[in-house]
Formats: C-alpha cells, structure tokens, sequence
C-alpha cells in the first residue's frame, strides 16, 4: 500500500470508529425498564390525556373502537419476538396505535443484507442490536409507548419469564424451534400467540391459543423435515410481502386487545403476492390429544426445542462438512489455478438466477445442484464433453479435475459427492471451493459481491 | 362416474427449486381413473405421488400420508374437519396442499 491508500484506510477507520462510538451512545441513551419493574403490575390507564386525544383521534371517533378501545390498548403489552421483516412492521404500527408497552426480543444485529425487508433499521445502524434499533425507530414516532428490548436468543430458560410481563405475544421468527418454543411457551402461560410467516413471494397468518382454538401444535405435532426447511436467507423473500403480513399481525393483535372483529383463531390466512391473492381457510379446532394444550398434556414445562427438531433456532446457515480435505481446496489455492492457468472444469451449482448477481473470473458450466440428480445423463455428456476438450491424454484418462463451486460452499460439497456417482467410471477429480463464493470475497477478492 | 378434482400447492411445497412437482406448476386438474369404489384422498396421494411427483417423493409422503409441514385443505377447510384420509372425493374438489412457512 502507498501513503495515499494508507492515508485512506486510516480515515475509513476513523469513519467506522466514530460510528460505533455513536451506536454505543444510542444504546446507552435508550430508555428501557429494570426487569424488576417489568415484573410489577403497571397501573390500569382509565382516561385519555388531552395530547393521547389529539394523537388517537383518528381512531377515537370510529365506531366499536373509541375511546373504550384506545385505553383497552394503552393497557395492553405486546411481545414482538424477531425483531425482523416482520417485527419491523409490526412493531411500527403497535407503537403508533398507543399499544402500553412493546418488548421486542432479537439475539441478532442489523445488516446490510436485512435492510430492503426489516424497514426500521438503517444504514447508520448496522452492527447495532435489532431490538434496539426497532425500539429507537418506533420511539421517534410515539414516545409515550414503554419499550423494552430485549438483545438475546429466547429459549427454554428465559421464555416463560420473559412472556409473563405481555398480554399478547407475536411470532415473528424466522425458525422452526423458536416457534415450537413460542407456542409451548404461550400454551404454559396461557397467552394468545398471533402468529406470521414469509418466504419468497407468500405469507401466512394464524393466531393460535386464542379464543378456545387449536395451538400450533394441534397442527403440526411433529415438526417437518429439516431439508423440508427454507428460510429467507437461502429462499429469498421479496421485502414487501413480510411487511403485509407484519402489518396484519399488529392489526390481529389489536383486534384482541379491544376485543373487536373477529380473530384469525382456528383459521389460517394465506397470502399469495403473485396471484395477489388472500385465502382464509378454516382449520381444526383444538386437538384433544395436544401435547401440550390437550386434556392430558405430557409437556409442563419447556423443553430442548432445537433437539426436538433437529434444527437450530437461528437462520444462520449451517457449514456441512462432508468431504475430505483432499476433495477440497482453498479460494486462495483456486485463485492460483486461475492465475497459473491451470485448465480445470468449473461447475458452477447454484440456481441460474444467481448467476446474474456474481460469477467466477473463469468460463464456467451452469449446473444447478438441485437439478443435478434430475439430469444425470445430460450431464454426465457435458461434463466428457469439455474434460475431452482439455485433457490432452485419450478418452477415459482425464487429466483435468472438475471443480465445484457455490454461494457458501455447502451445496458445492453435496455436488461432489453426486458428480463423483455420476463419473465414477471415468476416474475424473472432482473437488469443491471450500467457502464457496464467500470465501472468493473474503480470501481473494474483496470488491466482490456477498449475498 | 369420472372424478374431476383439481390440486393446487402453494411456491414453498414445490420447493427451493428442488420443484417437487413436475414443472414447477402449482395449479393441476386432474381426471382421475375410473374405479368401482369412490376415491379417498388417500388414493388420491398415491396416484399423485405417482403420477405428478418426479423427486424426493419423501418430501410429499411419509408412509401413507403427507410429511409433517404440510397442511390438506379440502375446499378451503383443513382435511380433519373433513375426515382426514377417508374423504371420499367429489367431482370438482379442490385440494390444496400447503407447506407451512418459517421465514419472517
Ligand atoms: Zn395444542
């Protein structure tokens, strides 16, 4: 590096040192409530200020709501557990309808990545704890709302605590184990559990524990497979379609502070954005063989929820580990073949779609890994084709090794193992970018791109 | 008599491009095989498991009937109301199968 590029670094630095300082502060500054008085009956509002009247007035002068409703949901404490795409949502329009006070729960911190779905953080917040951020933005909007966040994993030790102090809780997670959890949690201590789920271009909505209807258990009492599994970070999400159903959640949950319109209990709500399509289903009522909310429940007490679905409660990505370190090589270690022009076949596997975003300095072959299995033959053809085109030894000896590449290096790995079927015959190496393209921007190239 | 139906999953049954159904098409009408006795949606699994489903027949049954996550509606009410598997099909049934979604 030159002085110049030196002198550049060390103001970037100073940037991001004076960031954080400036987090720092917004965390420290925030007001939150000692756990104690959480603990405490808050006193029951029974009137309106003159400003509560000024703010409210909009929805004062409907008709079932009125001043009734408004002081019904100033006495009401909301849970928000997911401080996310459908957190944000629902915690802005809590905030401004006068909800008494909001909790919102998230172990995670803001990211670039977060932010065209999880519309109440900001770019000057990333690496801030989300329930703090949450908490700042929907105080700028109405500060007489009591907010408590809370930055930690909900789990078997802390969630009946936690719920004990709210009257309705929402589900906005983005896992299977923490909403077993939330719904064991709610059945125990007897708490409605409004509850939305998003993925790619769909939402559903479903309050459970509610109004004598099934729990989430009664639905599913076993937990589905976990590669059944897809969540937003490996399935995508179009941001506006967690901010219908967030915003939906906040709605079902005011519905039940006051007590109007009928609820989501026992009907489940699917939102399709493609067909621009809203279906509710009616669903079965509670289920008297519930293991939790049956008439002779075995679960009293929370149990190992990420053992009992064989998931972890975050949607963090996992790292396979299934090929040897021979079958492996670094992105550094590739960047050298590419460099050293080495020839080798590079199989890039993920969707199509993602081509688009970033690809490899190198001519590559498109096979998606989960259309793999399905075109064994195709491409076993291709893949002899271009390996006779390099290897200059006769056909069945290829000197030249197929390599594998993906987003993180997991898929890459299961496609190893599959080409290796595929090619078994021919005696081809066949070995995987370990990190796959993360690694690339990590390791080798740092302007390229991470999604 | 001929035994229209129609079944319909919603984008995350058919998967993270892993399309469980063939051609990632969400909306089938089907005419089932003519048979002595009605069809029960539990025929109708089968058939479809045979018929529609191309791969990773796991992620749609799990012995005789649908992998846990995934919802049956009957024309807009869940399959229990409706008595589960030995719902005897009407013409014109709509059946929808639903995978329940995490994200958020
Ligand atoms: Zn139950």
């Amino acid at each position: 590096m030159n002085e110049e590029q030196l002198r550049n670094e060390l103001q970037n630095k100073e940037k991001e040192i004076q960031r954080l300082k400036k987090l720092l502060d917004e965390s420290a500054k925030l007001l939150t409530v000692p756990e104690n008085d959480l603990q405490k009956q808050k006193e029951k509002s029974e009137t309106l200020s003159k400003e509560d009247i000024s703010r409210y007035s909009r929805q004062l002068i409907l008709h079932d709501f009125g001043v009734k409703g408004q002081i019904a949901v100033k006495n009401t404490n909301v849970l928000i557990v997911g401080a996310g795409g459908l957190g944000c949502p629902a915690a802005i329009y809590l905030a401004a309808a006068g909800i008494g006070r909001l909790g919102v729960i998230d172990y995670d911190e803001v990211e670039l990545s977060n932010l065209h779905r999880q519309i109440l953080h900001t770019v000057d917040r990333v690496g801030l704890s989300k329930s703090v951020s949450v908490v700042h933005s929907c105080c700028r909007l109405n500060p007489s709302t009591e907010y408590v966040p809370y930055h930690l994993q909900l789990d078997s030790s802390n969630a009946l605590r936690i719920i004990e102090s709210y009257d309705i809780i929402l589900d906005a997670t983005d896992n299977v184990a923490t909403r077993y959890l939330l719904n064991d949690a709610c059945v125990l201590a007897g708490k409605p559990l409004v509850s939305g789920s998003a993925l790619r271009f769909e939402g559903q909505l479903t309050v459970y524990h509610h109004d004598g209807g099934p729990c989430y258990r009664c639905l599913y009492p076993q937990p589905p497979p976990s590669e059944a599994v897809t969540n937003c970070s490996e399935g995508g999400v179009l941001g506006v379609v967690p901010g219908i159903i967030g915003s939906l959640q906040a709605l079902e949950a005011i519905k039940i502070a006051t007590g109007i319109g009928t609820s989501f209990s026992q009907k489940l709500l699917m939102f399709d954005a493609l067909d621009g399509t809203f279906r509710t289903v009616k669903l079965r009522p509670r289920c008297k063989s519930c293991l939790v909310c049956g008439e002779n429940p075995t679960i009293s007490q929370l149990i190992d929820y990420e053992q009992f679905c064989g998931a972890k409660a975050t949607d963090k990505d996992h790292k396979l580990h299934i090929l040897e370190r021979s079958q492996r090589i670094s992105a550094k270690e590739y960047s050298e073949m590419v460099n050293n022009k080495k020839p080798h076949v590079l199989v890039d596997v993920r969707p199509a779609i993602e081509l688009d975003i970033c690809q490899l300095p190198h001519p590559m072959i498109n096979i998606p890994f989960t259309s793999l299995s399905r075109n064994i033959t195709e491409v076993k053809d291709q893949l002899l084709l271009k390996l006779k085109e390099l290897s200059s030894d006769d056909f069945h000896n290829y000197t030249v090794p197929v390599v594998c590449v993906c987003r993180r290096g997991n898929d890459s790995q299961l496609a190893v193992q599959q080409l290796m079927k595929i090619l078994a015959d021919d005696k081809v190496k066949v070995i995987d970018i370990k990190g796959g393209l993360h690694s690339w921007s990590k390791h080798v190239d740092s302007n390229f791109p991470i999604y | 008599m001929p035994n229209l139906a129609s079944f319909i999953t919603n984008n995350s049954m058919l998967g993270g491009g892993a399309e469980l159904l063939c051609g990632n098409v969400k909306k089938h009408n089907i005419t089932l095989p003519k048979q002595d006795e009605k069809w029960l949606i539990k025929d109708l699994l089968i058939w479809i498991q045979k018929n529609i489903i191309k791969e990773r027949p796991e992620l749609f049954l799990q012995g005789n009937t649908v992998r846990p996550g995934i919802l049956v509606l009957i024309n807009d009410a869940d399959w229990e109301l409706m008595g589960e598997l030995d719902y005897e099909l009407e013409d014109n049934d709509r059946i929808i199968f639903i995978s329940t979604l995490h994200g958020g």
